[in-house]
């Protein structure tokens, strides 16, 4: 185990030393007090624990490792994640996941507004509720919400499933509920098993692309 | 971008470190506002019938002693003042318009900052540090003060471009974000007579909200009407005599954290404000949703 105190190290030190070869395989980051960047860029399977509140773009880009945010987590939290997970114990600011192409994200409370913003196959699981905007431009992967979600969900959606217990405040354009069938139930319940939340997959609903805006509709033109 | 940082005591027995409180909350958003920095300090209240102005010279070397005097022989009436770095703190037992009037006369080049019973506005080009230490943030005392610093991206860096704002009596306005309908908006006040001295799109805010207090709006409509008639992205602190409140645009792409405990309220920019202050780490924290006013006040001044 690799101790980096950020009282003393700077936020570079430590990245650095997450992309350097050959490294330790667990870390620990102290004294974190709301940093931003930290443990981004990170392409190693290797487990990192940030024992505080970060900053913006925590565990940004993230490739491989295993990253617990023992706090809560700034704007942009694993924005552009490839792969690995990122677990944040608290609540994570707005536009987390945002952009990312695969890797799992458990935030154990809240997120803010525009959580997975154009997400492009990461899974996203929330224990509390999400913000407006949520899920907007979704392309692919998994959005789950234990808890309700804010204004416009899913507006101009793609082929990103969206799982929410609660309820939802107003669906975004083109963002309709789907009927849930076997399969969904499926990756549902795995997608909550992994993330370690005891909920039932047949509470929630499930909603998806109403795919009325993936071409452009001639009859529009003079809207414009 | 901008930073912003407010602190409310809850507990009466914090008040003596007000400022030692928060000015690493200040500092602590100087990556957020490096040009210019300021504050806005509640406390050490004029009794009634009196009025406390803050008062700001172009320098240092200003001769506050003559101008009081001349002040003193003009208005016929008590004055107390001291002054602080280029800044001086004016109790008048007068009214507030006759003291305008008379300064404008006597002094010209100085501009007034805030006036109320228990505003002071202190503000200026530079570093937060070098704001905080300017004019000794550190030692001050008070119940509540919000603060700015300021990363220029709308009109000129200069004092009068720097925040906070003041909107009203003991009333101010520190700002993140920008303003698109800001050019109209001005010359809609200005007919009705609202009067400005920069081009900046946070005084516009200010100024609507000064125009909507004149209206009899109350605080919280006169935030409610900001709403519908500001274009723009904002996050809003607004100090008021007795607390301060917290408002984001409907979109709310400007970021904002409150932090509560049984002896203060926070809000700041960002966390890392927040992470000097003690009993943080057993905080509420939260994010204040869009369009929605958070108010912390006092029941009585």
């Amino acid at each position: 185990m690799k101790t980096i105190d950020l009282s003393t190290a700077t936020v570079r030190d430590l990245n650095q030393a997450l992309h350097a070869q050959a490294i330790d395989n667990e870390w620990r980051v102290t004294h974190s007090n709301g940093k931003h960047n930290l443990a981004v860029g990170v392409n190693q399977a290797v487990s990192i624990d940030i024992e505080g509140h970060a900053g913006y773009y925590c565990a940004g880009m993230n490739q491989q490792a295993s990253i617990t945010v023992h706090g809560n987590v700034g704007v942009g939290c694993a924005e552009n994640m490839m792969s690995g997970s990122v677990r944040v114990k608290g609540s994570a600011s707005q536009a987390a996941g945002a952009t990312a192409h695969g890797g799992l994200l458990v935030i154990e409370g809240d997120a803010g507004a525009r959580c997975g913003i154009s997400m492009k196959g990461i899974d996203i699981v929330v224990g509390g509720s999400i913000g407006h905007m949520s899920c907007f431009m979704g392309q692919a992967g998994r959005l789950v919400v234990c808890g309700d979600a804010g204004d416009a969900l899913g507006d101009s959606l793609y082929e990103t499933h969206i799982y929410v217990k609660g309820t939802v405040e107003s669906l975004g354009s083109d963002c309709v509920e789907k009927e849930m069938r076997s399969e969904h139930l499926q990756e549902l319940q795995e997608l909550l098993d992994r993330a370690g939340f005891a909920h039932r997959a047949a509470d929630f609903k499930r909603y998806g692309s109403a795919r009325q805006l993936y071409n452009f509709k001639v009859d529009n033109a003079s809207a414009y | 971008m901008c930073g912003i940082v407010g602190l409310y005591l809850k507990n009466p027995r914090l008040e003596p470190q007000l400022g030692q409180l928060f000015e690493p909350m200040l500092q602590a958003m100087t990556d957020r506002g490096p040009d210019s920095a300021g504050f806005a300090i509640y406390g050490d209240e004029v009794a009634d019938g009196w009025v406390k102005l803050t008062l700001q010279a172009t320098t240092e070397a200003f001769d506050w002693k003559a101008l009081m005097g001349e002040l003193e022989g003009r208005l016929g009436c008590s004055l107390d003042w001291f002054q602080n770095a280029s800044a001086a703190v004016l109790k008048v037992h007068a009214d507030e318009a006759p003291v305008r009037l008379a300064l404008a006369e006597l002094a010209p080049s100085v501009r007034v900052m805030s006036a109320g019973q228990s505003i002071e506005i202190l503000k200026g080009m530079g570093l937060p540090q070098e704001i905080s230490q300017r004019f000794g943030l550190a030692s001050m005392q008070g119940s509540h003060i919000i603060g700015h610093t300021r990363m220029a991206t709308e009109s000129a860096v200069t004092m009068e471009g720097s925040h906070p704002f003041s909107t009203g009596a003991d009333l101010c306005l520190v700002h993140n974000g920008s303003l698109s309908n800001h050019f109209r908006l001005r010359q809609e006040l200005k007919r009705e007579g609202i009067h400005f001295e920069t081009d900046n799109d946070t005084e516009v805010a200010a100024g609507y909200l000064t125009w909507r207090l004149q209206q009899g709006d109350s605080l919280k409509d006169a935030l409610d009407h900001a709403l519908e008639d500001l274009d723009g992205f904002f996050t809003f602190a607004i100090g008021t005599r007795n607390g301060f409140a917290v408002i984001r645009d409907p979109i709310a792409c400007k970021p904002a954290i409150l932090a509560e405990t049984d002896d203060y309220v926070a809000m700041a920019s960002e966390y890392q404000a927040l992470s000097s202050l003690p009993g943080i780490e057993n905080a509420r924290i939260w994010e204040p949703a869009p369009a929605t006013l958070y108010i912390w006040e006092r029941q009585s001044a």
